[in-house]
């Protein structure tokens, strides 16, 4: 790829940004991952080929990165001074967290749906090769978290074509 | 159109308004981003922009020092795509690396420095281009030279027309002093950044 690596950054950080929240909770591992996501990226992209759907190559690079960050998290010791009860590995308090604490409470299968198709952009298929699972149930389950979601969260900004 | 809302995120209906995401955040991680690619050895060019008495100026630098300095009108996102073609696709906005050119510029500009102490990379430049740019520095704060006289300077007095190119061409535009160039005639001859932009410099340097 020989475009400026800024562009890329420019264009797909927020979606990468959403994936990793999706997958990881809105706290500290999601930007872990958007972080070596992006920096893997940056090293490979001079031999990635011209015409590279460039998105769905950093949602992929972004599932890795996120197994990485998943995994280092189960060997890392529990911190002994946090209090059990605490859910803050899985969402922040304030508005903004809102939406991603109600994407933690859905089923997991659901959560990585939306997290790679709905908000990656990655077809049925793709998203099936990575989660698991046939493409039909891939779509069922991001429709269904999706539905999930829009019930349990209803943003203050008005959705096009939402009667007011 | 600004580098800026070229690459902005193209508004999408359903993930950008029901998941919406802090500009904050973004920019914070991209500044950390630049941060860790210098750390890697992956942070083959730099850039920021600058405001000047010329308008936005973009800076960008390999490794090895100040590599570009372009105006407004040759296009922000032209000159990146011909640095990631000429040199490395790995440009990133890195502002840090360019503390020192930014700071040395807003000092030229302010009147408060007559020349500059900058590493610079030559690479945007070959063969004669590169020798004249090279000699450009050594005409003084305020002096400036005929086209014809630094011909004779760079010892090749017949190659006028290919000194008029080399200062045409000139990557470090500023940095290096292009603008001190001029027509024997008096004239002011021609400049990247315009000839209003060459008049403004010719005329701080001599106010200075």
């Amino acid at each position: 790829m020989n475009e400026p690596f800024e562009t890329a950054v420019r264009r797909h950080a927020a979606t990468v940004l959403r994936v990793c929240r999706a997958v990881l909770g809105p706290g500290a591992d999601a930007e872990d991952a958007w972080s070596e996501t992006f920096l893997a990226a940056l090293q490979a992209w001079p031999t990635l080929p011209a015409g590279t759907n460039v998105e769905a190559w950093l949602v992929r690079v972004a599932q890795r990165k996120a197994i990485d960050v998943t995994r280092g998290q189960a060997r890392r010791p529990a911190p002994t001074d946090v209090p059990p009860e605490a859910e803050s590995s899985l969402g922040i308090p304030g508005v903004d967290g809102e939406v991603w604490q109600a994407v933690a409470r859905l089923p997991e299968r659901q959560r990585l749906a939306v997290a790679y198709h709905f908000l990656g952009g990655l077809p049925h298929a793709e998203t099936a090769e990575l989660i698991g699972g046939t493409p039909e149930a891939v779509r069922r389950a991001a429709a269904d978290g999706i539905k999930t979601l829009r019930r349990r969260y209803q943003p203050d900004v008005p959705t096009e074509g939402a009667i007011r | 159109m600004t580098a800026d809302q070229q690459y902005a995120e193209t508004p999408t209906s359903g993930p950008a308004q029901m998941f919406p995401v802090d500009e904050d955040d973004v920019a914070r991680l991209r500044t950390r981003l630049a941060g860790a690619a210098q750390q890697a050895g992956l942070l083959d060019v730099a850039y920021r922009t600058i405001d000047s008495p010329l308008g936005p100026l973009l800076l960008a630098a390999t490794e090895h020092g100040l590599v570009r300095v372009a105006f407004e009108r040759e296009g922000f996102a032209d000159v990146l795509q011909a640095l990631a073609t000429r040199l490395s696709p790995r440009v990133l906005e890195a502002p840090r690396r360019l503390d020192a050119a930014a700071a040395q510029l807003e000092d030229y500009f302010a009147g408060r420095r007559r020349s500059f102490d900058l590493p610079l990379d030559h690479a945007m430049s070959t063969g004669f281009r590169r020798t004249v740019q090279r000699y450009l520095p050594r005409i003084g704060y305020g002096r400036t030279e005929s086209y014809k006289e630094v011909a004779e300077h760079v010892g090749n007095a017949r190659a006028v027309r290919a000194v008029g190119t080399a200062c045409a061409t000139n990557p470090l535009p500023v940095v290096v002093p292009c603008h001190r160039v001029v027509r024997s005639d008096g004239g002011l001859g021609g400049y990247l950044g315009g000839v209003e932009a060459k008049t403004l410099l010719l005329e701080l340097e001599r106010a200075a």
